[in-house]
């Protein structure tokens, strides 16, 4: 991490012509052949309409699924050759993710909601829960530590959710429709808030319907059927 | 070209960490939780009450054959085909007297023709099933036994007709007290009744009958000089070897006929009566367990259906399919380990109350409570089993999208 050498083209996700099948009759194949690669820093869109094969893409992304062909590195290590012990290492230390639906779990507090978010790396309780207070602070939820999600609002959910994503500092962070859930003022909040954390130096990819949200990252990614079809390149619009 | 990455460490839960975890289910459901392993404190704790009052019992029979020893013998001539004892030689009292290890011996005679009425008008036919016995004082130091009111036969009035009652043979003669003086119809005699005897739980003949000295049922009801039971008293240590020789000393010509046994053999035989009765109320025990096990698996498996969203969030947080599965397994565990608690709580609780009401010494073996235990996590991790496995195979994203 800080070890190797900060290039503002060090690659933390590379994609290499990939595709994934679901067996059935017809065979589904929601994604056809994706080449893209994220580098550090990068505030990343993936926008399409539903059906386009965005969460397909994020789970590959997220070293949650393999690809049927083709190459998914995370921080260098080829997702579809690693047994899932290793597979199990790149998600606890170099991948965080945020789900549409928030994910919490009822019964614990924010903070330990955050704090799971170490629980696979082997972290002891009390630096968990202080690098979770941390955390909870730089997504601006510090007052709310003590509270259960369902005291929360949708926004602040989703916020405790993304807490939970960085708390370990992964080399990405990925969001599935991370306003999905939200309202327009909540959306808002959000857009500002993961801006915010990439200027701060957090690689974001954000897969979305929503082209408002979209328009508000530095790059977009525009799939259709599976395929990239527009790119607008890493540096910029 | 990419550039060099360090490798990733891999995915690790701290087993400090395995137990919290553990009780994240529960503690979302702790009704759910509290059910099912009701389940298994039921069968735990009918498991540990059923061993802890056979023991408690078993204790008490024990107890009763410390007290009253083991070390008594009887020694009868069979018995004839009206069911009366038959006659031992003359001499058999004398001689097993001569016996090493004998500590004490008293001869009784039932005397046969002999029976005993509350009065003179009861028609003969109604014995009540009572005895008439001859016996000699040294019969109550012998047999160990008690006075319950009056007083025991002595050299005077064994020569006189004066009787002793056993315990029994009073109730059924429906003499409580001997604050009047007391008579009964004996032998066609009328005899006093000088006192009545505590029951003799190694000497149950004694209790239904009426006894009477030596001289005086020579005198009025025809006692020939023949015994035909022999208490004798041994050292304890010696028992067995002299239970060898009772039979041939008491009746060198027939000693074959001569019955020599150890009333404490009964009790004993009771003991593992007890012991036999146990594997029935063991088996429903079990079965109990069972069910209390299937209900646990049949927990854990809905619980990984509702709980498809949080193990998916887990795989995404790094969780290997072994940390998912033994999540699982530990949440079985511990809601087996909390029926097993409760369980043998229960069963201890049950094991006093039982024990209190009837008496007994209260003993919960250590073997039924660890057993208890261990029998309830052995149930946890095989009903676990299948639905951690279960959890583990789930693929991540099947189980994020079943939202």
């Amino acid at each position: 991490m800080t070890a190797t050498a900060p290039s503002a083209a060090t690659p933390v996700l590379e994609l290499d012509r990939v595709r994934k099948v679901y067996a059935g009759t017809p065979p589904v194949e929601p994604v056809r052949g994706v080449t893209l690669t994220v580098t550090r820093g990068e505030l990343v869109a993936v926008v399409g309409p539903s059906g386009s094969g965005k969460t397909t893409l994020l789970h590959l992304m997220a070293a949650l699924d393999r690809p049927t062909s083709g190459v998914v590195r995370v921080a260098g290590q080829p997702v579809g050759a690693l047994p899932d012990r290793r597979v199990a290492g790149l998600r606890a230390h170099r991948l965080g993710v945020v789900f549409q639906q928030f994910f919490l779990l009822e019964n614990l507090t924010a903070l330990d909601n955050v704090a799971a978010g170490l629980l696979y790396r082997g972290v002891p309780g009390a630096e968990r829960r202080r690098l979770a207070r941390q955390a909870l602070e730089r997504v601006g939820l510090g007052h709310r530590l003590g509270h259960r999600p369902t005291t929360l609002s949708g926004g602040e959910r989703q916020r405790v959710a993304i807490a939970r994503a960085l708390v370990g500092h992964p080399q990405v962070v990925l969001a599935d429709e991370p306003t999905g859930n939200l309202d327009s003022a909540a959306s808002a909040d959000l857009v500002a808030l993961l801006q915010a954390l990439n200027r701060q130096g957090v690689t974001l990819v954000v897969v979305t319907h929503d082209h408002g949200v979209a328009a508000a990252m530095t790059r977009r990614v525009e799939l259709r059927d599976g395929q990239v079809v527009r790119d607008s390149g890493a540096g910029g619009p | 070209m990419r550039s060099v990455n360090p490798p990733t460490p891999r995915s690790r839960l701290r087993p400090a960490d395995l137990l919290p975890v553990g009780t994240v289910g529960p503690r979302a459901r702790p009704l759910r939780a509290g059910l099912s392993a009701l389940g298994v404190a039921i069968g735990i704790a009918a498991i540990v009450a059923v061993l802890s009052i056979t023991r408690s019992s078993q204790a008490d029979l024990l107890a009763q054959i410390d007290l009253l020893g083991t070390d008594l013998l009887t020694v009868v001539n069979g018995r004839s085909i009206e069911g009366q004892e038959a006659k031992l030689p003359a001499a058999a009292g004398r001689m097993l007297g001569r016996l090493e290890g004998v500590r004490q011996l008293a001869p009784t005679a039932q005397l046969e023709a002999a029976s005993v009425y509350r009065t003179d008008k009861v028609p003969a036919i109604l014995s009540g099933g009572l005895a008439v016995r001859a016996c000699d004082p040294a019969l109550l130091a012998t047999l160990d036994g008690r006075v319950r009111q009056g007083g025991f036969l002595n050299p005077a009035s064994a020569r006189y007709p004066a009787t002793v009652l056993g315990y029994q043979a009073a109730k059924g003669l429906g003499i409580a007290a001997l604050d009047q003086p007391t008579r009964v119809w004996l032998g066609g005699h009328w005899f006093t009744v000088v006192g009545i005897l505590d029951p003799f739980p190694l000497a149950p003949e004694i209790d239904r009958s009426a006894l009477v000295g030596f001289p005086v049922a020579t005198r009025l009801l025809g006692y020939d000089g023949h015994p035909s039971r022999i208490y004798v008293r041994t050292d304890t240590e010696r028992t067995t070897a002299v239970a060898a020789l009772l039979a041939p000393t008491a009746d060198p010509t027939h000693p074959e006929q001569v019955r020599a046994s150890r009333p404490s053999d009964a009790l004993t035989a009771r003991v593992a009566a007890k012991s036999a009765t146990t594997g029935l109320f063991l088996g429903l025990g079990a079965v109990a367990l069972l069910v209390g096990g299937i209900g646990i698996a049949n927990v854990m498996v809905i619980g990984v259906l509702e709980r498809r969203s949080e193990i998916g969030l887990r795989r995404a947080l790094g969780a290997t399919r072994g940390h998912v599965a033994a999540q699982f397994l530990v949440e079985s565990l511990l809601l087996a380990a909390l029926g097993g608690v409760g369980g043998v709580a229960a069963g201890a609780a049950i094991t006093i109350a039982v024990a209190q009401r009837q008496h007994w010494p209260v003993q919960v073996p250590a073997v039924a409570a660890w057993g208890g235990l261990a029998a309830a996590l052995a149930i946890g991790a095989v009903a676990g089993l299948y639905p951690a496995l279960r959890a583990a195979r789930l693929a991540p994203t099947d189980a994020l999208r079943s939202v």
